[in-house]
């Protein structure tokens, strides 16, 4: 009896200590979460249940272009991404002099502003611009390159820039995890660096990896600042992203589409997150 | 040739590299920070060329100013009073967003990592996919409720989902499960009381927490761009990081200093909290 009211009192406690977080959170996410979704199902006019909202979206040519861009970017960008912070955490791992200084400048533009920078890139990427006028100095002509296909490319480079001292703090925790008997066992052993790459670096650094593509997938949906304020509200057709169409259907203030287009993307993102932590346990037993 | 010698020459190569590398990221801060100091009439000379396809004459970019001139920084601070405004709404609606969350989110995190109620992990679930949505998923809820409550263009649309976000209680709690529960038990022994535990033990412990929270915090809404292009119709509202964006057409002369100040607190906060911004980075890796 004793036992079961300490219980009792601890739930009580719980929940006081909750209240306000979870009454806020309620509030602003989890009820008209579940709204939107049920908009999303709502004829606009009767409310009639339908699924026309999704037809309309999935049909529409803006929608298209911006679902398949935003996809095109995450996919081309991220893999970059990893890789290039894989290698500088790498060899920032090893003998250096300077780690700390080093390591500051890599994280410094996570935390510069976009909007003061923004400025910085258009004198870059200009017609008139630094990169143009290299490319004239070796003798070659110039590029639009926030007009033309190349826009694509420049985004990619922006959003390397910006978050790739956040992957190299995450993989700089994952490797110096790894015990240092493990290589000193592979030297004795007489194994190459390759092995001992792919045999202990990578392999223990996986976990990690899971953790690193998810918020490289996370942050590469945050892009849409740079680009919106370098490039506006209409930007070249190649960088129109999801965030774009969302944001001309808050100024057109269609509610059914634009929770349409919230569920499926959430959707999309619980499906990613899913298959991350499947994979991650599965890799998990099988190490065990 | 020894074994150290070649280590060393190793060592010394390596940190070239990674110095090379971090002076290119850096550079775009560097051009930002060297043009602040010149004057207007040479950043017109440098740079009015920019967006202008009738002429072929290419941005000048240089790394030191004919003049070094504090006239920027006189006009931004003194003699233009929209700057001075928009500084004050991003500091405005920054700073209560940071306190209600530090606020909220400890309290709620106390309870998720040290007390134990039924549906705990299932409701710590929901605050984890809800902290994993992007902002594009995240907006619609928001404007939803915020819309309803009446709060449209007013600083609370952004203050209160600011506030009641599920990131700081996942932080929080990933730093308060690191604390031993034995402090705890031997607490309860002595009679202490939850709100006791909570005050005197476990507050002190997460100082660290909550100081890698109010970085991040910070780092995240002083550069929040989408929630007030959507929330706050009024241009007067702007916060400095969609203000400046629009100022560069008005305002070519003196942007550079303005970009500056507008950096400032941000990257000074960096450099003074780094061990715990790194701390909060890696802790929000998603373990177990």
């Amino acid at each position: 009896m004793n036992i079961h009211h300490v219980k009792l009192k601890e739930i009580l406690v719980a929940f006081c200590f909750l209240a306000p977080s979870l009454a806020g959170f309620a509030v602003f996410y989890l009820i008209p979460f579940g709204t939107s979704v049920l908009y999303s199902f709502q004829d606009r006019l009767t409310a009639a249940l339908t699924l026309a909202n999704y037809s309309e979206l999935l049909s529409s040519l803006s929608f298209q272009k911006a679902a398949a861009n935003t996809f095109r970017f995450t996919a081309i960008s991220v893999p970059i991404l990893v890789v290039l912070s894989l290698i500088l955490a790498m060899v920032l791992n090893q003998r250096v002099f300077f780690r700390n200084w080093l390591r500051t400048a890599y994280v410094l533009p996570l935390v510069v502003p976009v909007a003061s920078i923004v400025l910085f890139w258009q004198i870059m990427f200009d017609w008139n611009g630094v990169l143009n006028a290299l490319l004239k100095y070796v003798g070659l002509s110039r590029i639009d390159w926030m007009k033309s296909e190349w826009s694509g490319s420049v985004i990619v480079l922006i959003y390397v820039w910006k978050n790739i001292g956040y992957n190299v703090v995450l993989f700089l925790a994952g490797l110096q995890n790894i015990p240092e008997q493990y290589y000193e066992i592979a030297d004795l052993e007489g194994a190459g660096p390759a092995r001992k790459l792919f045999g202990i670096t990578l392999v223990y650094l996986t976990p990690t990896m899971f953790l690193v593509i998810l918020m490289s997938v996370l942050n590469s949906f945050k892009v849409f600042r740079e680009t919106y304020l370098i490039a506006g509200a209409y930007p070249q057709d190649r960088i129109y992203m999801l965030q774009h169409y969302m944001n001309n259907m808050f100024l057109s203030l269609d509610m059914q589409k634009l929770s349409a287009a919230a569920t499926l993307m959430a959707i999309c993102i619980l499906v990613l997150v899913a298959v991350l932590f499947r994979t991650e346990r599965m890799f998990r037993s099988f190490m065990e | 040739m020894g074994k150290e010698t070649k280590e060393y020459i190793l060592s010394l190569l390596r940190t070239i590299l990674l110095t090379l590398i971090a002076l290119m990221l850096l550079v775009p801060i560097i051009v930002t920070v060297v043009n602040s100091f010149m004057t207007e009439r040479e950043i017109h000379a440098n740079y009015d060329m920019l967006g202008n396809t009738d002429i072929s004459e290419f941005v000048n970019l240089k790394l030191v100013p004919d003049w070094v001139s504090l006239g920027q920084y006189f006009k931004v601070l003194i003699a233009t009073s929209g700057y001075l405004r928009m500084f004050w709404n991003s500091v405005y609606m920054v700073v209560p967003i940071i306190i209600g969350q530090v606020a909220v989110a400890s309290l709620a995190a106390f309870a998720f990592a040290k007390l134990r109620f039924p549906g705990r992990d299932l409701l710590f679930f929901l605050y984890l996919i809800a902290m994993l949505m992007p902002f594009q998923v995240t907006l619609v809820p928001n404007y939803l409720m915020v819309d309803r409550l009446g709060l449209l263009n007013s600083p609370y649309s952004i203050m209160l989902p600011g506030i009641f976000a599920a990131f700081g209680v996942f932080l929080l709690r990933q730093f308060m499960l690191q604390i031993p529960s034995a402090y705890m038990e031997a607490a309860k022994i002595d009679g202490a009381s939850y709100l006791r535990i909570f005050a005197s033990i476990v507050l002190p412990m997460v100082k660290p927490g909550i100081a890698a929270l109010v970085v991040l915090l910070f780092a995240d809404y002083w550069n929040m761009v989408e929630q007030p292009l959507i929330f706050l119709r009024d241009a007067e509202l702007q916060p400095l990081s969609v203000f400046l964006s629009r100022f560069q057409k008005e305002a070519f002369g003196v942007i550079f200093a303005a970009s500056c100040l507008y950096m400032a607190p941000m990257v000074l906060l960096f450099l003074n909290t780094e061990r715990y911004f790194v701390e909060g980075i890696q802790l929000s890796g998603i373990k177990g």
